[in-house]
């Protein structure tokens, strides 16, 4: 189709692609069990499960990084074997992953040109540049082409892996979480406009999703995974969000979600007076953040990643400098530092908690220990330290929090994600707290611990904590906040209270309008 | 004032010369560590290289004498190194840095075994090319004698410059230095681009350590390079990774060692140890001056070590 392009002759049109009896075994560990997806071509297919569902497993076995231990994949009707990820991008097989692949350092133009199977020994950059404009000239979308990749925002990003995909003109897309990093308005803008192209039939798309919302939007068949087995699935229309959710998380007894306490003439706990704070970079990525937080309200702030989210919370948990502003608790000048925290009760649960919130290596006690080690009755004089204490009581929270783990001496690393988020919740919540700061506390977790975790913070703030959560999960904020900020481009310039937020005025903040 | 009496014209001058003829070990190293450091590795080694390849241009230059076979040597020799190196960091949980500092130690040691007969004989030297007949000041002429490794160091700096950003081969050394599952989902092999970049990389550090014994100073001796090939890798973080910045870089460098001998040269020796420290000294306000707590360097590789 292109004089760029791999040259495949005609033009490629899309794919229909089914699995049968796909069943994929890990030692004793059956990862995925016989299941058959029928994709027909030109259609949007969405793939739902919770996490360890064997979604990326099923994906990974069509796109070749695995073997499957039994079952085919066809194309097009013929059986084929994928052995390899070439051997998928030979059948027009292409995967647009949920973390990037691209190279942040090289530009646009430079990634879609080495992406080719046979980039050029020396390459003209004029022609291929040219090429390159032709070639979105006939896209859906656009992305500036020479600058490096790094400076492109998440959205754009994404954009470009899909043109990427488009590029090397792979016509079976299987997109693994694509709007995760969007903002409402773009995600609408992307899968519209790649329902457009299936609607041509120029693709066929099997997006891994868990958001209903855009299942029941753009999708036209949805397959229900459920423990690597197929549980369920069918025409979009003749499906409910009920159904489908019954069928992800089956029979699981989902903790209810505790009452909102109503408080009346709360005291003004947290405030962020003027905060500014650079990036790694040495670039300004948070910008005069103002922000009072009241005992017993949680102020959600939803945001769109890399926004200055990040950067925010690792000022607030002391990780970061500040390059200007100041924060108070209780009118009182505050410093993210251990006494302090102490002194104010200030407690956190970081995002990636194993990488923020714990050492890997050391044990489920010692990590449970972080903010007691250094009072009696583990500290003993003369900086002695003593571990029945902290065995004793990190005993009592792991069966408090229900933390599955084999016993208190197990590297916290081992654990699954949902028990380090639970150790690092009953490290910081089992106290008293009277500000807690949030983010993303459910991040790649299956339903019931999120549900749990939700309650834990809805809890703290029924006991008149200020609770401060920061999300990227738009529905997580809205969910559980009083009051709604949105912060987009390093400053929140939009604060709403819950009764009057709405996604339309919420997702337009996000987009920075 | 005489003919050829140029007074304390004479310094600049001579830090000029001595930019040219000090650079040239400088700039390879620094090229070598430069093209290692953009497929995502750290070869601190070349240290060890820079000497094992000063000793063997030196001693096949002797046996030979051919000094030009002797830069191939040094520079083939520098290859192995190299290739080991490259080697040894591709086994699982194996530390380049802490390779590196085996391989230079390795690299010394082993220089200084089969160096020990090449102390006293006297090798041919490289040649060099005169630019400065036109001018009637012996200390111009002299200063414009210039090495012609010189001139392949600043043709190599341009090149990798320019395949960096126009050839397939530079693109994928950049894509395998800033992010190796990119290069994995794309089907090359990581391991292997940074075991040819290592390789290449030590061939080139080679060829600077051929310059040490066979033009300036132009002898086989232990104390022979005095951790120029440690001050390269300073130099590849000053010049953010950049070749055209490396070759600058290595000219500033050049001049800093240049200075001692310059100033001596129109009479002043009071401090002259002291000002033999500027290169060293120069090292360390640099990496002060280019590191921040606060910041990650710029431009650095997203796959180094250092660096993640």
């Amino acid at each position: 189709m292109t004089a760029f392009a791999e040259p495949t002759g005609a033009v490629r049109r899309a794919v229909e692609l089914e699995t049968v009896g796909m069943t994929k075994i890990f030692g004793s560990l059956v990862a995925l069990e016989d299941v058959s997806v029928h994709v027909k071509p030109g259609t949007l297919h969405a793939l739902l499960g919770e996490n360890g569902a064997g979604k990326s497993t099923l994906v990974k076995c069509i796109m070749g990084f695995y073997q499957p231990t039994r079952g085919t994949v066809m194309v097009d009707g013929k059986e084929v074997v994928i052995a390899t990820p070439r051997d998928a991008h030979a059948h027009g097989i292409g995967m647009v992953y949920q973390h990037f692949t691209l190279v942040p350092s090289l530009t646009a133009a430079e990634n879609l040109v080495i992406s080719r199977a046979h980039p050029p020994a020396v390459i003209d950059w004029k022609k291929e540049i040219a090429g390159l404009e032709e070639f979105l000239e006939r896209m859906p979308f656009k992305v500036p082409l020479t600058v490096p990749v790094a400076s492109l925002s998440a959205g754009e990003k994404q954009k470009l892996e899909i043109l990427k995909q488009l590029y090397l003109d792979q016509r079976f897309l299987i997109l693994d979480e694509p709007t995760s990093v969007l903002t409402p308005g773009e995600a609408d803008e992307v899968l519209g406009l790649l329902r457009g192209m299936t609607e041509a039939g120029d693709l066929t798309i099997l997006m891994i999703s868990h958001k209903f919302r855009e299942v029941m939007a753009y999708a036209d068949d949805v397959t229900v995974l459920r423990r690597g087995q197929k549980i369920g699935g069918g025409k979009v229309g003749e499906l409910t969000v009920d159904d489908m959710s019954r069928m992800m998380i089956g029979d699981t007894k989902i903790r209810e979600r505790a009452a909102r306490k109503t408080f009346t003439g709360q005291k003004v706990t947290l405030e962020l007076a003027g905060i500014c704070a650079e990036d790694d970079g040495g670039m300004p990525a948070v910008d005069a953040v103002n922000l009072k937080v009241h005992a017993g309200e949680i102020v959600g702030v939803a945001g769109v990643s890399g926004n200055g989210q990040s950067t925010l919370i690792e000022v607030l948990s002391g990780q970061r400098d500040m390059t200007e502003g100041q924060l108070f608790i209780d009118g009182e000048n505050f410093e993210p530092v251990r006494q302090q925290m102490a002194k104010f009760k200030v407690f956190g649960l970081p995002e990636e908690p194993l990488k923020n919130a714990a050492v890997p290596r050391m044990t489920v006690a010692e990590n449970i220990a972080f903010r007691s080690f250094d009072e009696p009755p583990i500290a003993r004089r003369f900086g002695f330290m003593s571990p029945k204490p902290m065995r004793k009581r990190a005993r009592e929270l792991i069966a408090a929090y229900r933390i599955k783990t084999p016993s208190t001496e197990e590297p916290i690393e081992n654990l699954s994600g949902g028990n380090v988020q639970r150790a690092i919740l009953a490290r910081e919540l089992s106290g008293q707290v009277d500000v807690l700061i949030v983010a993303n506390p459910c991040f790649g977790l299956d339903f019931a611990s999120v549900s749990e975790i939700r309650s834990q913070i809805m809890d703290q703030r029924n006991r008149g904590a200020a609770v401060l959560l920061v999300s990227e999960d738009l529905d997580e904020v809205l969910e559980l906040s009083d009051r709604v900020a949105v912060m987009s481009g390093g400053g929140i310039h939009y604060v709403v209270p819950i009764a009057e937020a709405d996604r339309n005025s919420i997702g337009k903040a996000m987009a920075g309008h | 004032m005489s003919g050829t009496d140029i007074g304390f014209w004479g310094v600049p001058l001579a830090m000029f010369a001595g930019a040219i003829r000090v650079s040239t070990p400088f700039l390879f190293v620094s090229l070598g560590e430069c093209l290692t450091e953009k497929s995502g590795r750290i070869n601190l080694g070349l240290e060890g290289t820079l000497v094992f390849g000063a000793m063997s241009g030196y001693a096949v230059s002797y046996l030979t004498g051919s000094p030009w076979l002797g830069v191939l040597a040094a520079g083939i020799s520098g290859m192995f190194f190299g290739a080991i190196h490259g080697y040894i960091c591709k086994l699982p949980k194996v530390n380049d840095i802490a390779i590196g500092i085996a391989m230079m130690l390795f690299g010394t040691g082993l220089a200084f075994f089969f160096g020990k007969p090449f102390i006293q004989p006297q090798a041919p030297h490289l040649p060099s090319i005169n630019l400065g007949g036109w001018s009637d000041y012996p200390q111009i002429q002299s200063a414009l004698e210039i090495n012609p490794l010189f001139l392949v160091g600043a043709v190599l700096a341009v090149a990798m410059w320019w395949a960096f950003k126009n050839t397939r081969w530079g693109l994928i050394i950049r894509m395998t230095g800033d992010s190796a599952p990119a290069a994995l989902a794309m089907g090359y092999s990581v391991d292997l681009v940074r075991f040819l970049a290592t390789t290449v990389g030590g061939f080139f550090a080679g060829v600077g350590g051929a310059f040490l014994s066979l033009y300036y100073p132009g002898a086989w001796s232990e104390g022979l390079s005095s951790g120029q090939g440690l001050m390269a890798v300073a130099l590849v973080i000053f010049s953010r990774w950049n070749p055209l910045l490396c070759f600058g870089a290595a000219l500033l460098f050049g001049a800093a060692g240049a200075i001692g001998p310059a100033l001596q040269s129109v009479g002043i020796t009071q401090g002259y140890y002291f000002f033999n420290a500027a290169p060293y000294l120069l090292t360390l306000f640099i990496m002060i001056a280019s590191v921040s707590p606060k910041r990650s360097l710029k431009g650095a590789p997203g796959e180094l070590s250092i660096t993640k």
